[in-house]
């Protein structure tokens, strides 16, 4: 049960804010791309956290979903769902298809191939104006439906983009206490040792880069039907460092810390609008200094930081905490 | 034809040296620090954006003055960058340090846009605008003075790392730190003039493109990806394999736009890079990396 | 900057912002904007606020609307759609403002279009493409001349010159490549041929081996569509190769800072623009030539050269504060009423006639073709 005490937290959080707050801007709108950026960091982190593998072009995957459900309920009148699971078939199989040259590389090598990929993905978005609409964007994507129930208001779209984050999550953390998330977190440590304890890398780094790769999918198909609108530009370079930094930030191999970063990027854009000229700046500093003073992420920076107060109220004599995502990748 | 393909030669060339010199910057800060520094970039904008500002109007400097303080303003820039991001996060991860340093460029832009705003900005051409005919194709001046800069710079870079006792300080912290700071070599200043000499890098480059290709505050971004793409096939921590990387790259575009699509010519360049990586790991001169158990 | 908004700024609890109550101001007219202030498009979304800004003061001094004061909300969207359709959210959920005058680019104006459509709140957008406002949507106008009445314009002229054979380059932003469908959809029915289609990415930096290949056709003029220092580069690449075809250029291009890049290669250089560049150079009968020479005047003693996209912004703001003044008040429904009856308007961009199946209310003769002679603005007859 210890391990499902933060996905009961953030469940309960998830229903008790629209309560508190009923046609909230920040509840019902911000939340809602909270709640979206949080599925894709998840995945992510699953990547970057566990496996300890760069991807600078996630955005790729998200945007290989997010088109395929686009154009497959605009051009050819599929439904919804069916173009869900043909948008994580194409991903899925792009990712496996990618996986064995791609993910041989290593540190910046690695960073270099997926934000190549990324890149390719979004000029062949652009350039296949006749699928894609180019980019001036795809319009007119129905909305989507579960039982006749419409969701088609902002509340709707906040219950099942908080829904399915909550899945999301669920999912990644029993992949991280199974049998295969041991075997990624060995990976991380040192890849030849992993494979001296007879773990079959290159299937297990494969498995968790389809995942990655299937819930980004899963984002983007859910992101067209609530945008009725889908241009390029949301797939591109900047977004996959978005959701590298909203990992980074949460703290590397942390979950939770992934969804806590995801909100965080995305409310701190939302309240730095004020500044206006000053947005970019400030936002840059805010992003260094985070990075510099918390390069363990900010969440769990804070969560031990809280452990050890604890620690010193209970014992006079602190021992050294060690924490959850210190360890270093290797560079080379 | 061959007319054709000479001016896209000359046209990969030129832009390929830009990219040269950016991605000389990436490999140097690597080099001597293990980062990969995404604001090289922003030091490419910074030198050409203050190289304007200094010049302009009725009140401008001359210009040799002008073109002097903005390659010094840089280099002000990457060393505090050196010493006041970078420095204080020593011993980060990988993901963490292009984390900061992608927060220092857009910080860097984000200054960029208070002090300059957002107009596109020229800079006159340093010896005319009248094209040089060679055969059909033709070249302004200005590309001249591009190749010949970045020719003499790559080659100062490799006299100051081959021959000069700072420059084989600098490539001694980054082989071993802790053995470098024992025989007495200052690994702190080193640091210094490594990003310094990167920023020095990245203003040239800045004022010798911004007459042909415009300055704005946002101009560093898209250089910045090209240098890094740049550095990464040529292989990281190789600067003379950085440079190749570069005029490389700026050749497979201009090919690629002349001879199959403009549309998909970087797409067609990064095909290329991943497909070289993929044979390739460490890029077309790397040296292949050992994981230490 | 009040104390609200200073503390959910500091970011430390995003429930401050939860709890702070919506304050809405009794009898004031709000009107939202998102506009590509910053990114590459800033030179559409920076005049367009300044001149909202320098109008909505002007107006206010003068004593407002129905006796109501304007309140202007803008936010930057970078030029990026998705920060638009967050923006024209918070707008319409969050700061509940009472009209949408904005959208510099058309990606961020079509993003936008479902909502606006879906939460009905009338919206003027100050986006060039013609898919806009065709189909026509009811709560959608626009007031900047379309990419379709570019082409068509600029073909008018190449017939005139006895054109026929024309290689195309174009960018590969919304901007480039909406106006490049629109022009290889309608050079067919005017009889011209489109011999190359080249493009170019955003920030590229050297065009030569587009214009190489151009240079080898057998075309009779170039015709570059795109905004940024895209055109600029081109220009001078057509130039520095000895190309010595006419040169055409869209309305993206229509600033002095385009003369400032190119410099002495755009001397020659045509283009179609809204008779604002020229305001000085019009015969006194021309009926725009009050106004034109007014807005030129006031935007140039405050900010610098004027560009014909502010004069969007002018025509976008005036159209709705006549169509508020009409309606009687803020309804949302009756002032799209009044927008859609919007009649003889005189405006930067030319005069109006809007018409439930006509959104914009332009015809062609709005459109001038400009040439660049001794680094000036002239009027081609």
């Amino acid at each position: 049960m210890k391990r499902l005490r933060g996905l009961f937290l953030l469940t309960l959080l998830v229903v008790i804010l629209p309560l508190l707050f009923p046609d909230n801007y920040y509840v019902t709108v911000v939340a809602v791309s909270a709640a979206l950026h949080a599925i894709l960091a998840v995945g992510l982190n699953l990547l970057m956290g566990y496996a300890g593998l760069i991807s600078l072009g996630h955005a790729a995957f998200f945007g290989i979903g997010a088109y395929t459900s686009g154009i497959v309920t605009t051009r050819f009148g599929l439904d919804p769902w069916s173009a869900m699971a043909a948008g994580m078939l194409l991903t899925g199989t792009i990712a496996f298809v990618m996986a064995r040259p791609i993910l041989r590389l290593k540190g910046h090598y690695l960073a270099m191939a997926t934000l190549g990929l990324g890149i390719i993905v979004q000029i062949v978005l652009v350039q296949t104006e006749e699928l894609t609409g180019g980019p001036d964007g795809l319009g007119g994507i129905p909305p989507l439906s579960l039982f006749g129930w419409e969701v088609d208001s902002d509340l709707r779209w906040y219950m099942l983009m908080s829904a399915v984050m909550l899945l999301v999550v669920w999912l990644a953390l029993n992949i991280i206490d199974s049998r295969s998330g041991r075997a990624l977190r060995a990976l991380h440590g040192s890849e030849v040792a992993a494979e001296m304890m007879g773990i079959d890398t290159t299937v297990t780094k494969t498995g968790v880069f389809v995942v990655a790769a299937l819930s980004a999918s899963l984002a983007g198909s859910l992101f067209a039907h609530q945008q009725a609108f889908i241009s390029p530009d949301s797939f591109n370079f900047f977004f996959s460092i978005e959701l590298v930094t909203m990992v980074v930030l949460g703290g590397m191999a942390s979950t939770f810390g992934a969804v806590f970063g995801a909100f965080v990027l995305t409310f701190l854009p939302e309240l730095l609008v004020i500044f206006e000229d000053y947005e970019v700046m400030i936002f840059g500093a805010i992003l260094m200094l985070m990075m510099i003073f918390l390069p363990q992420g900010l969440f769990v920076g804070l969560r031990d930081l809280l452990r050890r107060l604890l620690q010193q109220q209970r014992a006079p004599a602190p021992a050294p905490v060690v924490p959850a995502g210190e360890d270093k990748h290797d560079a080379a | 034809m061959a007319d054709q393909i000479l001016q896209f030669l000359l046209t990969g060339i030129t832009v390929g040296a830009t990219y040269a010199l950016v991605a000389l910057g990436f490999a140097i800060i690597y080099n001597a620090s293990d980062v990969v520094n995404f604001a090289q970039g922003e030091f490419v904008m910074i030198g050409a954006m203050s190289a304007v500002a200094l010049s302009a109007g009725d009140g401008g400097l001359p210009m040799p003055v002008a073109l002097l303080l903005a390659v010094l303003i840089t280099v002000g820039v990457g060393v505090l960058l050196q010493r006041f991001a970078i420095a204080p996060a020593r011993g980060a991860s990988v993901v963490t340090t292009i984390i900061i340093t992608i927060g220092a460029s857009i910080f860097l832009r984000g200054v960029a846009l208070l002090v300059w705003g957002k107009d596109i900005f020229a800079l006159p051409a340093f010896s005319g605008d009248a094209p040089i005919h060679i055969g059909q194709a033709t070249l302004l001046p200005q590309n001249l003075w591009v190749m010949g800069g970045a020719g003499l710079m790559v080659l100062g870079v490799h006299w100051f790392f081959g021959h000069t006792t700072i420059g084989k300080a600098v490539l001694a912290c980054s082989c071993n730190r802790t053995a470098a700071h024992l025989v007495g070599i200052n690994v702190g200043l080193m640091m210094l003039i490594a990003y310094g000499l990167s920023a020095f890098l990245g203003a040239m480059a800045g004022v010798l493109v911004a007459p042909i290709t415009f300055t704005s505050y946002d101009a560093g971004v898209m250089l910045g990806l090209k240098g890094f793409a740049a550095a990464i096939l040529g292989g990281m921590g190789n600067p003379m394999g950085a440079v190749a990387g570069g005029l490389l790259l700026g050749l497979i575009e201009s090919l690629s736009a002349g001879l199959i699509s403009s549309g998909y010519k970087d797409a067609i360049g990064f095909v290329i890079l991943l497909l070289v990586l993929f044979f390739r790991p460490s890029g077309l001169f790397g040296r292949a990396s050992v994981e230490r158990v | 900057m009040n104390i609200r908004k200073t503390l959910a700024t500091l970011g430390i609890s995003a429930l401050v912002g939860l709890s702070a109550a919506q304050a809405v101001a009794a009898g004031t007219i709000k009107i939202g904007s998102f506009l590509a202030v910053t990114g590459p498009a800033a030179f559409l979304g920076d005049p367009e606020l300044k001149t909202l800004q320098m109008y909505i003061d002007e107006i206010n001094t003068k004593g407002g609307v129905n006796g109501m004061q304007l309140e202007l909300v803008h936010y930057d969207t970078g030029g990026k759609a998705k920060e638009a359709v967050g923006f024209a959210k918070r707008l319409i959920k969050k700061d509940r403002v009472d009209v949408i005058v904005g959208g510099s680019t058309s990606g961020s104006t079509l993003a936008v279009i479902p909502l606006v459509e879906k939460d009905r709140i009338p919206f003027i957008s100050l986006a060039g493409s013609v898919k806009i406002i065709d189909p026509v949507k009811k709560w959608v106008f626009k007031v900047p001349h379309t990419d379709r009445m570019a082409a068509a314009k600029i073909f008018e002229d190449m017939k005139k010159r006895g054109i026929k054979r024309i290689a195309l380059i174009s960018g590969s932003g919304g901007f480039g490549k909406s106006g490049r469908s629109q022009v290889l959809a309608l050079a067919p029915e005017q009889g011209i041929e489109v011999v190359s289609d080249e493009s170019y990415g955003a920030k590229d930096t050297d065009m030569t081996a587009q214009l190489t290949k151009i240079r080898n056709t057998d075309a009779q003029a170039i015709l570059c569509f795109g905004f940024g220092t895209g055109p600029a580069i081109v220009t001078k690449n057509v130039r520095q190769l000895g190309i010595e075809l006419p040169l055409y250029q869209s309305h993206g291009v229509a600033s002095k800072k385009f003369i400032e890049l190119a410099g002495a290669a755009a001397e020659g250089v045509r283009l179609p623009a809204s008779a604002l560049l020229v305001a000085d150079k019009l015969p006194a009968s021309d009926p725009q030539k009050g106004l034109l020479l007014a807005y030129k005047q006031r935007f140039e003693s405050k900010y610098g050269p004027v560009s014909t996209f502010g004069g969007h912004a002018y025509d976008g703001l005036m159209i709705t504060v006549r169509a508020i003044e009409r309606a009687g008040g803020t309804d949302k429904a009756k002032v799209r009423d009044e927008i859609e009856k919007t009649r003889g308007f005189i405006g930067t961009g030319g005069i109006f006639n809007m018409s439930p199946t006509d959104h914009l209310g332009l015809d062609l003769s709005a459109f001038k073709m400009l040439e660049i002679k001794h680094g000036d603005w002239t009027i081609v007859e």
